[in-house]
């Protein structure tokens, strides 16, 4: 067991690795730092003052260690990116750290409801349409959410927006406050939408694992014992059925701090999606980068734990 | 309006892309079982073909162009422009601001149009039919599916099926480079390879590839892996048939059903992921995300200006529906491990 352990950490670490240096080569020798200042400072800038400003965001110095060995950016790069040193922001030298800091709270009031009411939305559905199988209910249902899932993002919210928030005034159209008397308000009409936007895909998906499950023996032997088929369904389809989707829920909660890009520039909300996307207008590198590093950060230590997790559960794995 | 020399190099892809569908026709009129799959396909998404063929038919009406042939009075037209069938179509049809749908008389201010009653679905700020953009969106869209999809299919199959079948350091380097690129969330690597790459249409399908190609790499990996082993594999091997030969006549044909499963399945997910990157400012030009983007703020206008951007979101999702509809046909009746009619 202790083997495994190690083996799958080590194996974590050089994916983190393998993304420092694939995030090295497209922003710093893909584009270089003078790039990168001639954008900040704009094309009329002097030399001198693009000197200083290399100067202060660490950028002054060659790029390669076989060009400098004791200062080099590559180097420079791991070095501060795993002590989570991430720098100023390219666009207004303002410290990422806290920025990051600041927005995770406000993201996180976002997609923990999101993914909580999305699986309360969608699993009883699609259990629904998995005990309709084979019946115009399940046809309709698969019908519906193909339906659903060919609409764009962006209609969702804009049509969202456009019904209950311009047109019954129900919920704000736009805006955040910390006020938790008033954030749920601010907070509904994305939700909503994010849970529509996805519901199609989520219920096909726990449909497949559904329908996958009801096919295994031991339902079938529950069947011929007499048991009732709802209670087929909930004591023995969904029970099984639990481990790929908490696979699927692990998965996603790294990604929780994150936020939502969509969700969170267009409703206002100021977290990290938010600054993802305020990085994108202004050509903010240093903040994009940083948000790339530490989105796959977390994607690797959720996958890494579960594996171990696993491990401990299903001593098959260990031997592989 | 394309560069002087880019239509003749558009005209000369498209002809190839159609020759190219030929000779895919033929191949698959030759053999029992893609006849029979393409048979049970017709069967039974009818209608869902017919308007991927719509879409295809005006995507191709609007990639062959040619200079010349337009009236000198033409208004909006550069003399020397090569114009596709399409702008033909639309020729000498620009209003001075919105009309309504079938309108004759200006949306706001109420003067008499140059072309009344003949705009179908309106026009925008600029006096655009908004018929005409959807056409132009639709080779846009085909683009941006198509396009992605032969850069990144073939790489797939490269990287995939030499790392399944030699195994060894080859399959630990592939496997590294795919569990790398995974590690990232999609949107963000978009995101960075589009900014790192510049905006535009080449950078826009690149980055959707090297993003794209990651899952079906995975995918023609383990499929070969398991291949691999088969006995008609070993037997081919046992004879002494040589490693290429034994890749080309037999590992590949037997992905063949999943290069066209996945094809289908991921094209929706490209045309959508670039609806989202227009709004974000780095799509491409010309595309139906851009038409919704710049029409989003016409809700707020009073009275509403809503053609434009539902015109646009009907045509998205109208081939996405479509294409979605076809893809989930295709795999039930390629992959024998789905079971029918539980889709």
């Amino acid at each position: 067991m202790g083997a495994y352990v190690l083996r799958r950490l080590a194996y974590g670490v050089g994916v983190v690795l393998g993304v420092l240096f694939l995030l090295f080569v497209l922003f710093f020798a893909v584009t270089e730092p003078e790039d990168i200042a001639r954008k900040a400072l704009g094309d009329k800038a002097p030399p001198e003052a693009v000197a200083i400003w290399l100067e202060n965001h660490g950028y002054d110095r060659p790029l390669w260690p076989w060009q400098n060995f004791q200062e080099n950016l590559l180097f420079d790069h791991y070095r501060k990116m795993l002590t989570f040193d991430f720098g100023l922001s390219d666009a207004d030298d303002s410290p990422i750290v806290d920025r990051i800091k600041a927005g995770a709270g406000p993201s996180l009031s976002l997609t923990v409801p999101l993914l909580v009411l999305s699986l309360l939305a969608a699993i009883p559905l699609s259990l629904l349409v998995a005990f309709f199988r084979e019946t115009y209910i399940d046809r309709m249902g698969v019908f519906l959410c193909v339906l659903a899932m060919s609409v764009s993002t962006l209609l969702y919210i804009i049509g969202g927006q456009y019904i209950i928030g311009k047109l019954l005034r129900w919920y704000p159209i736009s805006g955040f406050d910390a006020d938790p008397l008033l954030l749920p308000r601010f907070l509904a009409l994305p939700i909503l939408v994010g849970i529509l936007s996805g519901i199609g895909g989520d219920v096909r998906f726990y449909r497949t694992v559904f329908l996958e499950e009801s096919g295994r023996d031991f339902v079938r032997t529950a069947r011929a014992k007499g048991a009732s088929e709802p209670r087929i369904m909930t004591r023995h389809v969904l029970r099984n059925a639990l481990i790929p989707i908490l696979t699927r829920v692990v998965l996603a909660i790294p990604f929780l701090f994150m936020g939502s890009l969509l969700l969170e520039a267009f409703f206002g909300i100021p977290g990290l999606g938010s600054m993802t996307f305020d990085a994108i207008q202004a050509n903010d590198f240093a903040t994009l980068r940083t948000m790339v590093y530490v989105g796959a950060l977390l994607f690797i230590f959720g996958q890494v734990a579960t594996d171990i997790s696993y491990g401990f559960v299903d001593p098959r794995v260990r031997v592989e | 309006m394309m560069g002087v020399d880019a239509y003749i190099w558009s005209n000369l892809m498209t002809v190839l892309l159609i020759a190219g569908a030929v000779y895919a026709a033929r191949v698959v009129r030759a053999q029992r079982l893609w006849r029979e799959a393409a048979g049970e396909l017709w069967r039974r998404r009818r209608f869902a073909i017919v308007v991927v063929g719509i879409y295809l038919g005006i995507g191709v009406a609007d990639s062959i162009a040619w200079v010349g042939g337009v009236p000198e009075d033409a208004v909006g037209v550069l003399p020397n422009a090569p114009l596709s069938l399409i702008d033909r179509l639309f020729l000498d049809t620009r209003e001075a601001s919105y009309s309504a749908p079938l309108a004759s008389v200006e949306f706001y201010g109420g003067k008499a149009l140059r072309h009344p009653g003949s705009h179908l679905l309106g026009t925008d700020i600029l006096g655009r039919d908004v018929l005409y953009m959807v056409f132009k969106g639709a080779r846009v869209a085909l683009l941006i599916g198509g396009l992605t999809s032969l850069i990144a299919i073939p790489l797939a199959l490269l990287f995939g099926v030499s790392a399944g079948y030699f195994g060894g350091r080859i399959d630990d380097a592939v496997f590294f480079i795919i569990s790398t690129l995974a590690a990232i969330p999609g949107l963000l690597l978009l995101i960075a390879l589009i900014m790192v790459m510049g905006r535009g249409t080449v950078s826009v399908c690149i980055a959707l590839a090297v993003t794209g190609w990651v899952g079906f790499c995975r995918l023609s990996r383990a499929e070969t892996l398991k291949l691999r082993e088969l006995d008609y594999i070993q037997a081919a091997r046992a004879l002494g048939v040589s490693e290429a030969r034994i890749i080309l006549r037999h590992i590949l044909p037997n992905l063949a059903h999943l290069i066209v499963i996945t094809f289908v399945l991921t094209f929706s997910g490209l045309v959508l992921s670039e609806a989202t990157l227009s709004w974000l400012g780095i799509g491409v030009d010309g595309s139906w995300g851009q038409m919704i983007d710049g029409a989003r703020d016409e809700l707020s206008r009073s009275p509403i200006v809503w053609w434009n951007i539902g015109a646009a979101g009907a045509a998205l999702f109208g081939l996405i529906l479509a294409v979605n509809a076809v893809g989930d046909a295709i795999r039930d009746v390629l992959d024998p491990r789905t079971l029918r009619g539980s889709e």
